[in-house]
């Protein structure tokens, strides 16, 4: 269940991502791992790559249910 | 501002590199801090870590300063380098040294000593 609202917080923020995935890392419904590639990152640092994520997340990430995150991104061009 | 608020700037500030971590570097309570903690070692960085277990205000104080909300936090110089995801994938790529040198010289792994800083032992002396 966290694994859709994740994903569907994470399409909100990165419309048209050619690569969106959340997979639950443990079974446990709190440990994610988030792999988005989208043109939202082009030209940004890493750093500023991962805080668009937090910031699509960030009601998850301060409500608990995220308990670990890990991160990948990617530009397209 | 709260005086643990001037602690956590203070060590951000003023620490060659810090980590903020659940744990320590003897005792990690957390995987993603594990992962950053063995990055900067792989890059010979001198770690001071900061252990946000204890109280939670810890956190709250940092996500302010910072505007990074998740454990772990990477700075280097005052910077925001990021969590264990960025400091590990700069580590592999070659990147994190070379932000090492930059920042703190070339010879920066001649002090690579770890150390860890209670931020609360202030308030409580």
């Amino acid at each position: 269940m966290a694994v859709e609202r994740l994903e569907s917080l994470l399409q909100a923020a990165f419309p048209g991502a050619d690569e969106l995935r959340v997979e639950d890392r443990t079974g446990g419904g709190d440990h994610f791992q988030v792999t988005v590639a989208s043109t939202r990152f082009d030209g940004l640092s890493l750093l500023d790559q991962h805080r668009l994520v937090n910031e699509a997340l960030a009601e998850p990430l301060r409500d608990g249910t995220i308990h670990e995150l890990r991160i990948k991104t990617r530009g397209i061009s | 501002m709260s005086e643990l608020h001037d602690t956590i700037k203070n060590v951000i500030e003023n620490e060659p590199v810090a980590l903020f971590m659940k744990g320590t570097p003897q005792f990690v309570m957390c995987g993603n801090s594990d992962r950053a903690l063995r990055a900067l070692r792989d890059a010979g960085a001198p770690v001071t870590a900061v252990n946000v277990l204890p109280d939670p205000a810890i956190r709250q104080e940092l996500a302010e300063l910072s505007s990074w909300p998740t454990i772990p936090a990477v700075f280097v110089k005052g910077e925001l380098i990021g969590g264990a995801d960025i400091t590990q994938e700069l580590a592999e790529s070659g990147e994190l040294a070379r932000v090492l040198e930059e920042k703190l010289g070339a010879d920066y792994r001649a002090s690579a000593e770890e150390r860890v800083v209670d931020v609360l032992a202030p308030a409580q002396r």
